[in-house]
């Protein structure tokens, strides 16, 4: 018989029909799907690749943790979020730069810019690449020279006798169009495309290797941890830019370097895709990856930096409000015509 | 008047800067040493102080109508006062503050003390308002100066605290600045919603 005196209504807020997605479940699969760029990463730079890594991990973790127990916050480290900051903010940084300068990045990336906004979610704009922007003011020296990994390795401690390589980007770079021509044959002849897609170049860890990117992207967009549309509308406006466009060579080859090259790959599958600085709908997110292409090809044009996936994608994080604002879907129901009325309503 | 409640208002409860969000341009522009923290810093207090009591002395002569006009011919006549003693007996700091000093003039501080304040209470108040508010921005501005000279350049007045590699050299760049500034004001309001709580 039933025990109507113990029994209890139950009545919360909808959602009531629950999936097995968790916080958790979505960052083990983004951590997944860069386990083969980092596994590069150590072939390619040696294992200091991976202590960097360790160090950024752990980094992000004690401050996500510390600045949880200080506010007396349930602490949340176990979602997983802050090891996904903190590899890729090892990702986008070059292999021997000191220990001490990652963790003042994790600092930055964790406690500024998203904790101090509130935590997970509320972030304006993705924490590693914040990381990566404070350090590269700060540190510019050491923020841009590349180990070259054809010659040597990187120690695992300290940095004395590193051969220093300058990235594809950097030969791509300059105001005189001659001038261009000339780096870009010298490119061709360092680095073949077949070296840039398999990323036996210099450049931040995690950034080399298209390869290895790829086959991590296209596990995200298996698992539907990511949607295609920010990083196939990313990555082909930049290649239907450089194209259309290219300061030296031929357009194919050009835009296969300029494709190759770069954070474009790490940015376009595994930054631009942060569920928290990207568009909830998938218009908008065609309309991001368009903006962060568009913002990536007039800095590698125009900026003073080599490189303008970092900026471009933190722009873009910006007009996040925006293009959620405009993109939102009509109503089921709502004629049209209504839709002002709605609106106003 | 009581001068404790003004003093706890002027550096806490309404701190010009944290809390009333006045003069932001130029706390975010100077404050990248302490030399320069400390030379903004009185150069406004005597500034606000003695417009203080000029404004309202002369309060009750001056229409209505043209009363921010009298307000910013005060102001203007002590900032030029104030200028020219800095640039005649400290060259270096009237230097390195640049146009920030003919600038107190629109400083949006001591205009809102004179309109809100100053025009409305006695001379004995508005003196002690001046010294205090005064207070609380020149308070802001040290923090902001220890905080970004010892962390962004590695020296606090000049002497070098961290050897030359490490300090964070974003901080002392205008988006430092911006850093810096929004992360005291946060600290601040939670310190005082944590206070409100308390009660």
């Amino acid at each position: 018989m039933t025990d109507y005196k113990n029994l209890k209504l139950i009545a919360t807020s909808s959602p009531h029909i629950r999936g097995s997605e968790r916080t958790q479940t979505i960052m083990r699969d983004v951590i997944i799907a860069m386990v083969p760029a980092l596994a590069y990463a150590i072939l390619n730079f040696g294992i200091r690749a991976l202590a960097m890594t360790v160090v950024s991990v752990a980094g992000c973790m004690f401050f996500e943790w510390g600045y949880q127990k200080l506010m007396k916050k349930p602490v949340r480290i176990m979602d997983l979020s802050c090891v996904v900051t903190g590899m890729l903010l090892a990702f986008v940084c070059p292999v021997q730069i000191p220990y001490w300068m990652i963790l003042i990045g994790d600092f930055f990336a964790i406690v500024v810019v998203k904790q101090l906004f509130g935590g997970i979610g509320k972030n304006f704009v993705n924490p590693a690449l914040a990381g990566r922007a404070i350090l590269l003011a700060s540190y510019a020296g050491a923020m841009t020279s590349w180990v070259d990994p054809a010659i040597n390795k990187a120690n695992l401690i300290g940095n004395v006798d590193i051969v220093t390589a300058a990235t594809p980007l950097s030969y791509m770079k300059g105001t005189d169009p001659a001038a261009i021509a000339e780096s870009f044959t010298s490119l061709k002849e360092t680095y073949s495309v077949t070296n840039m897609f398999l990323g036996q170049i210099g450049g931040s860890m995690g950034e080399v290797s298209v390869l290895m990117l790829l086959l991590g992207g296209v596990y995200l967009i298996w698992r539907k941890v990511i949607n295609w549309q920010t990083p196939v509308a990313y990555i082909a406006t930049v290649a239907v830019l450089t194209f259309l466009f290219p300061r030296a060579g031929t357009g194919v080859e050009w835009m296969l370097y300029s494709i190759f090259g770069g954070g474009l790959m790490l940015g376009a599958f595994f930054m631009a895709t942060d569920y928290a600085t990207s568009p909830v709908t998938k218009k908008g997110q065609l309309i991001f990856g368009i903006g962060c292409g568009v913002f990536t090809v007039l800095i590698r044009y125009f900026g003073s930096y080599n490189e303008g996936v970092c900026y471009s994608i933190m722009v873009m994080n910006l007009f996040v409000a925006l293009i959620d604002k405009n993109t939102k879907p009509t109503r089921f129901g709502v004629v049209k015509s209504d839709k002002k009325e709605g609106a106003a309503k | 008047m009581n001068f404790g409640k003004q003093l706890k208002e002027g550096l806490l409860t309404q701190n010009p800067v944290l809390v009333q969000m006045l003069g932001l341009c130029s706390t975010m522009a100077i404050t990248t040493s302490i030399a320069n923290g400390i030379g903004m810093g009185v150069s406004v207090i005597i500034i606000l102080t003695a417009s203080n009591v000029v404004i309202s002395a002369i309060r009750k002569v001056v229409p209505d109508k043209i009363r921010i006009a009298m307000f910013i011919v005060v102001i203007a006549g002590f900032v030029t006062c104030v200028d020219l003693l800095l640039q005649a007996f400290v060259p270096s700091i009237a230097a390195s503050l640049g146009v920030f000093i003919p600038l107190i003039v629109v400083n949006c501080i001591i205009l809102g003390r004179a309109e809100a304040f100053s025009y409305k209470n006695g001379i004995g108040a508005s003196f002690f308002d001046g010294i205090c508010q005064g207070l609380g921005y020149t308070f802001v501005l040290l923090a902001m100066c220890v905080i970004r000279e010892l962390l962004g350049a590695g020296t606090l007045a000049g002497f070098r605290i961290i050897p030359e590699q490490y300090p964070i050299g974003v901080l002392t760049l205008p988006v430092g600045g911006f850093l810096v500034l929004g992360c005291l004001i946060a600290a601040m309001q939670w310190a005082l919603s944590k206070s409100k709580e308390g009660k």
